[in-house]
């Protein structure tokens, strides 16, 4: 058996590069994508980093640059970036043997046993992405996936920050061809907290332990750190070591988006046996969403057939924004049964389908849209938080899906609020309406 | 201008009127898998027929006159495939002051520039220094009627 290699794939400032490919005129500017409501902003693109703006920076806070340094700042597009994103992933499957899509732009890919130049493979997908959808990506290659996401780290930061690291690793970074001494060199310069897995909290406790660089975690005892803090970072270490040990099922959730997902044993055809999977999932987001104090302000939806199986293939997303805002498993159930109803076509064998929330927000922030605690269906919303928490803890006690929300189409329509998006582009791509003009 | 496409962001209703089913007369042997059990017939569908490479497919549509006499109309919705690198005699949207142009890509010995399909339309050469830079070629343009 060969040695386990994933590749980690991911968008560079997606979402602000999403807009890019539709309106030239924001190449080389400063750019940033603001949250539902143009709160903050979530997405910058490297002159706007370049400017200081922080990822979640209050809009008013920043609004002067508009003036002052020229920054255009557009609301968010999730239509124009789930379909973006959909394309994408379907070009950066064919990468290896098989894929796990773990954000609105990320995914994990298996190249173990490919043989051959694993980075001029990487060049080659990258060129391919970049030319037929106009997104800049970056691939982290290593042992591990959390080994991959740190190579994909490097990646990044080489091709934009010069002299963080050597040049060579810009944009595909395979650390699985870095001889150990230059591994050992990379892990020094690069901090602990960068690691996936390793948020602030205990990147403080192991500052005071003196554990600073991602070559100190690695090299702590799997034993110690297992004691002193839990399975989960001890597993960090290990995979670190070299040892695969995280299943996608178990991943640490992303900063941003909460997803779940899953590939069918065998294939499924059917509407009804897909919408019993898809109703699972978006219950399962709704309680990784409560329990991490989040809501979702919008739910992505994705059906695909298999790229390496015979037969017609299919991909198809959907993204719903929920408004307002929620981590509520009947509303959250429901926005995924109609999306997956928009984009199931019949005759083709699903192997994957997946529920994601995006643009989350903490729950305790409202962001108050009209009317105040109502929520579309009708019911207070104390009263379904009340609802939702005691679901949480019977389906703690007896089981995941003891308890849950009956699928039910009749229940009463979804209310359209409408989101204060002043600075929104056109869906150019999935509304015949809005598609792009071109002049002849 | 509006385009009357089905909306099938919703349920079709089916027919009401009961499908009749022609009474079949032959006998299938018993442990042998019928021909016809997995194949599923597909309609000739215009988005296979446009789209030779689906993630790389968009759409545009296309304001003026320039390219009437290589039959793209005011108005007309091209296809767009960005998989296919671009070359002499293609016809191309290129990105001209940051605006999305449709031309024909004139490329020969060295110089480049987008070419009109109408007399009265000029040439657009680049700048000197100018990088043109194509979006994708244009694999072929919708009139729709209007009834």
């Amino acid at each position: 058996m060969s040695a386990s290699r994933y590749a980690l794939v991911d968008g560079n400032n997606f979402y602000a590069s999403c807009e890019r490919v539709f309106r030239p005129s924001l190449e080389q500017q400063p750019l940033i994508v603001l949250s539902n409501n143009d709160g903050c902003a979530i997405a910058r693109s490297n002159e706007a980093k370049e400017l200081g703006i922080k990822m979640g920076a209050p809009w008013h806070t920043i609004k002067h640059l508009e003036r002052e340094a020229g920054l255009v700042a557009l609301s968010a597009n999730f239509t124009l970036y789930g379909d973006i994103s959909d394309r994408m992933m379907s070009l950066v499957s064919g990468f290896g043997h098989r894929q796990e899509i773990y954000s609105i732009d990320e995914s994990f890919v298996d190249l173990t046993g490919i043989r051959g130049d694993l980075v001029a493979r990487g060049q080659k997908l990258r060129q391919r992405v970049l030319q037929w959808l106009g997104i800049p990506i970056c691939i982290g290659i290593g042992p591990t996936k959390t080994l991959a996401k740190l190579a994909n780290h490097v990646a990044k930061d080489a091709e934009r920050k010069r002299g963080s690291y050597p040049a060579e690793h810009a944009q595909v970074c395979d650390l699985t061809a870095v001889p150990a001494p230059a591994l050992d060199a990379l892990l020094m310069v690069t901090p602990a907290r960068e690691v996936w897995g390793v948020g602030p909290r205990i990147s403080d406790q192991l500052h005071n332990l003196g554990v600073f660089t991602v070559k100190d975690l690695r090299d702590m005892n799997p034993a110690t750190v297992r004691s002193r803090w839990s399975v989960t970072l001890e597993r960090t270490v290990r995979e670190l070591q070299g040892v695969d040990c995280i299943d996608f099922d178990d991943a640490p959730a992303a900063k941003q988006e909460i997803a779940c997902t899953r590939s069918f044993g065998g294939s499924v055809l059917e509407m009804e046996e897909l919408a019993e999977a898809i109703s699972a999932f978006a219950a399962r987001v709704a309680e990784k969403l409560r329990l991490q104090g989040s809501h979702a302000g919008e739910l992505l939806t994705f059906i695909r057939t298999s790229p390496f199986r015979q037969g017609a293939q299919y991909s198809r997303s959907a993204i719903m924004p929920m408004i307002p805002s929620t981590a509520d498993t009947a509303l959250l159930t429901k926005a995924a049964l109609v999306s997956l109803r928009t984009i199931y076509r019949t005759g083709f064998k699903y192997a994957k389908a997946g529920v994601m929330a995006l643009s989350l927000s903490p729950a305790d922030q409202g962001q108050g849209e009209l009317p105040f605690g109502v929520t579309p269906a009708g019911a207070k919303s104390e009263l379904r938080a009340g609802l939702m928490a005691t679901m949480d803890r019977v389906n703690d006690r007896y089981g995941r899906g003891s308890l849950h929300i009956a699928r039910n189409e009749s229940a009463a329509p979804t209310r359209q609020w409408s989101m204060k998006q002043e600075r929104r582009t056109p869906h150019y791509t999935t509304d015949w309406q809005s598609i792009p003009l071109a002049r002849a | 201008m509006r385009i009357a496409l089905p909306d099938l962001s919703k349920p079709v209703p089916a027919g009401h009127l009961p499908a009749l089913l022609g009474a079949v007369d032959f006998a299938i042997p018993a442990g042998f898998p019928s021909p016809a059990e997995d194949m599923t017939i597909k309609r000739c569908d215009l988005v296979e027929l446009l789209g030779a490479h689906p993630q790389a497919t968009f759409y545009m549509r296309v304001s003026g006159q320039s390219m009437v006499d290589a039959g793209i109309q005011d108005q007309d919705i091209i296809v767009i495939d960005r998989a296919i690198e671009p070359r002499h005699g293609h016809i191309v949207v290129a990105v001209v002051d940051n605006e999305f142009t449709c031309k024909r890509l004139h490329k020969r010995n060295g110089r480049v520039r987008l070419e009109s399909a109408n007399q009265t339309f000029p040439d657009i050469r680049p700048r000197d220094g100018q990088m043109l830079e194509i979006w994708g070629v244009v694999t072929a343009s919708l009139t729709l009627f209007k009834p």
